[in-house]
């Protein structure tokens, strides 16, 4: 949109993944003078918001300067060697998949810095949080820029420890059980991917994504093809996570600080149907095609677990936890990412990454949401919150209840808002799948996820039931004693929420936006770099 | 060596080899500076002694840079006369290679060890180290070390392994008046010398069957040995390889490594863990690469198959370290230098099937090993110094303590699990799994990703220790005994104030674990091109 010389590009991608390191490694060192603040926790957590508000800027320039005419071309490259022994270049570069994924993740990452300005989970020192918080952010930016699949690894590992210690320190219950369940299944599914990288690059002679997807998977036969991508396909897996590799999901999420169920949820699972995008449909093709059906029916299992698993939890009696709902409506969501892609045409393929991004913006804020529910009423477990008739947040705190009314029917698909395009071209996208898949198999995926839909509707509708309406009690007419006065939505909470707002609104209603990015980029990629 | 002498015996002038000096300095070197400090031991006033220790630090430096003008790889010395080829002593790459990994955990051990050897004095627990013998013996052992990689005949390697060993054992009971001490040393002796009376065994053999010492001449000679003596031949292989097998700890040849690592003064288990495991290494590779090439077939598998044992082993051995038992921390290091032993074996195995270029993985790893253990043992031997005992739960609070320390020791064992910000131990572990894929080994690098999970446990249970804040009342940990010397009066701080030397050894560690984290190809250079 705006005409940005190639090395300044250059420099803002090499920034917005190298900053937050630097940012992180500064974090650690005592404040300089002037810059100390009221104290120096103040001091960190500020220095936390100035160092993503920064990425988060860097981020929307390139955006800017990013040529939406080419959406397809790798844009603001830079190709150094880095381990000769290896053939690892540092190879850097953003195209219409990538660019969306890097804006709304610099964005979440500020958010969330912005959010723990003025609230800090309880946990150990600040310093640590936000360090961790820049390394994070540094391995999800990376794993969205890189272009060489073992630096692809690397950032993929990177964000593992840092988010071990976000759940492990300043989680909630149950998190040491939580954390290491979390960084055991994912290390697992991630060392297993990696052998089906180095499958790839050695018998390819090369570990340059662009050059493999040129090469469109000639380099590979079928048998190395089906191995790798199985291989490479469960690591992936366990980090979308596909149903039946999620259940370190739940429980990560239910542990975790607000901050860290939102970046979890918004972004990191995101790597994981973005490696998917990026390196199996176009690198290896032939594999995929071998798997995508057994893919497709795992997402529509993953569908209809994650949503009766919600309407289980959301029972009344059931004693379910808030945050494990959305959790378990995450493997659901993910799972129509999966079957988009699993379905192999450029429909479903720009419908996942819609549904990617849709996903990272309305569960973000859910996860806000219900964060900011936890800390007034001291738990969110929905038996408690609700009691008899419902937690009555439209009366108790109307702003509230309206935010979460609205984050509910948006992650329901409503049309109009961001929930709707992915899923719907998703399931479009199975309803005529790629050549060479067998049609009726994905018909019927399709009729399933449609169900699925309907289910969704059904669980998110009793939370609002449950959570919002209900009878407002009278202030010491309970036997429960004096219910405590709610406040209502904080100016930081509006500050961090409604970017998440305005986003799912304009998505909703300009998918062009999102779409005119993605679509040259994927017919490419489908098609292998000859269109 | 008999053949050749008498063809030799046509020219006197003939008989005499040249030696290239200053191919042999690093090894011979290091020897000469270990007889002076016993010399000089009979001389020196005791409180001049550590003196000794200078020199010694001031020798291995110094032994450490010879290898500068060696770099091109090109010399060797001790040639036959009549087939000038054939020689006993090769400093090509991989020799320097070792040679500065042994020199240089040498060198850091010796940093670790002044602290000790006056430490053990000021304590006055009678524990004290003879200063004189312990650099000597330290000393040898290292030339030992250093001669080992250059060896290029088998009476050179078994002999160079002997000197490597043999002090070894000394330095592990050299705790006078420590049980745990002495029965470390007698462990470690008597199995020790089980595997070279096996391995003596084997060579005896190898010699029957080929007529030659010579590992290049060895490797012509298997190739058409008559067929009586094949069997010899074949048992003589693998007899041999048995030995070296004991020297790396390889499993099931790995059961002396906890006990003698406890039991020894800890920078010695610091260099019996980097050092001694690096000797056994070395020899392994030589003889199978470079002697048994054509066994490659008998070799091969069994290298796999001890690989994925002594990974499996170290590991699920070192999963079980309960936290607060004695020395766990140095038990933990212990198997998980075990469980590192099988991951250094897999390219071994791999060149078997893939050719020797595979070698370089090995010697990458071990590069990254040898300087990230040394790491964890300096602050192991730190944090022993006021909690003796070193438990796994003594690292608890070690952060708010000592900072810089502690990051450095989340560093090490990150690296030690391959996770980032352990980059280069992540990239070493990229490079000997792609060796194991690129050999078709894909069942032994499925071993390897499982316990490379396995390991992460544990490294990682220790890391979140080390972050925790310290011990507090209102925590109310089960744990009850044995207090930890929390509440020291304030007359001991000045034994708190760490050390300078040890405090350099873990900068010296760390800084060269981040230059590598940042710029993984000085070490991972040797993994790309061949060594030989």
């Amino acid at each position: 949109m705006i005409d940005i010389s190639t090395s300044v590009m250059q420099f803002l991608l090499a920034f917005i993944v190298a900053a937050p390191l630097l940012g992180a490694a500064a974090a650690l060192l005592p404040a300089p003078p002037g810059l100390r603040g009221k104290s120096p926790d103040q001091a960190v957590l500020r220095h936390g918001v100035t160092v993503t508000g920064a990425i988060l800027i860097a981020a929307i320039v390139l955006a800017l300067g990013f040529d939406h005419d080419q959406p397809s071309r790798m844009q603001a490259t830079t190709d150094i060697s880095w381990i000769a022994a290896l053939d690892v270049r540092i190879h850097l570069g953003v195209d219409g998949i990538s660019l969306p994924l890097l804006v709304l993740t610099a964005l979440l990452t500020f958010l969330c810095a912005l959010y723990s300005y003025f609230k800090l989970p309880a946990g150990p020192s600040p310093k640590a949080f936000v360090a961790l918080l820049l390394v994070l952010e540094s391995g999800t930016l990376a794993t969205f820029a890189v272009l060489d699949l073992l630096l692809f690894f690397l950032a993929f590992e990177m964000v593992l420890i840092p988010m071990y210690f976000l759940i492990a320190r300043w989680g909630g219950e149950e998190r040491q059980a939580a954390a290491w369940k979390f960084i055991l299944y994912t290390l697992l599914g991630s060392v297993v991917m990696l052998l089906g990288l180095l499958l790839v690059g050695l018998h390819a002679g090369t570990f340059d994504m662009v050059a493999l997807a040129t090469d469109n998977g000639r380099g590979l036969s079928t048998s190395v093809q089906i191995t790798a991508v199985l291989a490479i396909g469960i690591g992936l897996a366990v980090k979308t996570p596909m149903w039946p590799l999620h259940s370190w999901l739940p429980d990560a999420h239910t542990a975790a600080p607000t901050v860290g169920s939102v970046l979890l949820a918004g972004v990191m699972l995101k790597m994981g149907t973005y490696g998917f995008v990026r390196i199996i449909l176009p690198i290896a093709p032939d594999g995929m095609r071998t798997f995508a059906p057994y893919l497709a029916a795992f997402a529509v299992a993953g569908i209809i677990y994650g949503s009766l698993a919600c309407l289980a939890l959301a029972r009344q009696g059931a004693g379910g936890d808030l945050k494990r709902l959305i959790a378990y409506s995450s493997v659901g969501h993910m799972g129509f990412v999966l079957l988009g892609i699993a379905s192999m045409t450029p429909t479903g393929v720009n419908g996942a990454l819609f549904a990617n991004v849709a996903h990272g913006l309305i569960t973000g804020l859910l996860f806000f949401l219900v964060g900011a529910l936890k800390d007034r009423y001291g738990t969110a477990d929905l038996d408690t919150l609700a009691g008899a008739t419902g937690a009555a947040l439209y009366g108790r705190a109307p702003r509230l209840g309206g935010l979460l009314a609205f984050a509910a029917v948006a992650s329901l698909g409503l049309p109009g808002l961001a929930g709707f395009w992915g899923e719907m071209l998703a399931m479009f996208g199975a309803f005529d799948p790629a050549d060479g898949l067998s049609r009726p198999a994905f018909v019927t995926f399709t009729a399933i996820a449609c169900f699925g839909t309907l289910l969704t509707a059904a669980y998110l509708l009793i939370v609002v039931r449950r959570v919002c309406m209900g009878v407002v009690q009278q202030a010491g007419a309970e036997e429960s004693g004096p219910t405590p006065e709610l406040a209502d939505v904080h100016g930081y909470e509006l500050a961090a929420w409604t970017p998440l707002v305005a986003l799912t609104v304009l998505a909703g209603l300009w998918p062009a936006v999102l779409l005119g990015l993605t679509d040259p980029a994927v017919q490419k990629l489908l098609a292998g770099g000859k269109s | 060596m008999t053949v050749a002498a008498a063809q030799g015996a046509d020219s006197a002038a003939n008989l005499v080899q040249s030696v290239d000096w200053l191919a042999i300095a690093p090894p011979a070197l290091t020897a000469a500076v270990a007889l002076t400090v016993l010399i000089a031991d009979l001389f020196v006033p005791e409180r001049r002694k550590p003196l000794l220790g200078a020199l010694s630090v001031a020798g291995l430096a110094a032994a450490l840079l010879l290898l500068v003008p060696l770099r091109s790889g090109d010399r060797s010395t001790f040639c036959l006369t009549a087939e000038p080829e054939v020689c006993s002593y090769t400093a090509d790459h991989f020799t320097l290679v070792i040679q500065l990994l042994v020199l240089g955990g040498a060198l850091l051990t010796a940093l670790l060890s002044v602290t000790e050897l006056d430490g053990g004095k000021a304590a006055g627990t009678g524990h004290k180290l003879p200063a004189g013998e312990f650099w000597f013996l330290l000393l040898s052992s290292a030339s030992g070390a250093a001669l080992l990689p250059a060896a290029r005949d088998l009476a050179t390697l078994v002999v160079a392994l002997e000197v490597a060993t043999l002090p070894a054992f000394a330095l592990v009971g050299l705790k006078r008046g420590d049980r745990l001490s002495s029965e470390a040393a007698l462990k470690f002796f008597l199995s020790s010398v089980t595997a070279t009376a096996v391995m003596l065994l084997g060579v005896s053999f190898v010699y029957a069957a080929t007529g030659s010492l010579h590992l290049t001449e060895i490797a012509a000679g298997l190739d058409d040995v008559p067929g009586k003596l094949e069997t010899l031949a074949s048992a003589g292989v693998a007899l041999t390889l048995v030995g070296f097998a004991f020297k790396a700890a390889a499993a099931p040849f790995h059961f002396w490594v906890p006990d003698t690592y406890v039991g020894a003064p800890l920078p010695i288990a610091a260099y019996l863990s980097v050092v001694s495991k690096a000797v056994g290494f070395s020899g392994l590779i030589l003889v199978t690469v470079i002697a048994f090439p054509s066994h490659s077939d008998v070799w091969g598998p069994a290298v796999a198959v001890l690989a994925a044992l002594t990974m499996t082993v170290g590991n699920v051995a070192a999963l079980r370290q309960a936290p607060t038992r004695a020395w766990s921390a140095v038990r933990l290091l212990a198997w998980s230098s075990v469980a590192q032993a099988g991951y250094l074996l897999v390219p071994v195995a791999a060149a078997a099937y893939a050719g020797t270029d595979q070698i370089g993985s090995t010697v990458a790893y071990a590069l990254m090993y040898a300087v990230v253990n040394l790491g964890a043992f300096a602050v192991a031997a730190l944090v022993a110094r006021t909690n003796p005992l070193n438990r796994l739960a003594d690292y608890r609070g070690l952060a708010s303590e000592r900072p810089l320390v502690a990051l450095a020791m989340g560093f090490f064992l990150l690296c030690l699990a391959g996770l980032p910000p352990g980059i280069v131990g992540l990239f070493a572990k990229v490079t000997v799994f792609s060796s194991a894929v690129d050999a078709g080994l894909g069942w032994l690098a499925v071993v390897m990703a499982v316990n490379v999970v396995i390991a992460l446990f544990y490294y990682l249970q220790w890391t979140a220790v080390i972050f925790r804040a310290p011990e507090t009342a209102e925590d109310g940990r089960p744990e009850t005994a044995a207090p930890a010397p929390v509440l020291q009066p304030a007359g001991t701080l000045v034994a708190l104030r760490a050390p300078a030397p040890v405090l350099a050894a873990i900068g010296l560690t760390a800084a060269a674990g981040v230059a590598l984290s940042g710029a993984p190809q000085l070490v991972l250079r040797f993994a790309a091109e061949s060594l030989f």
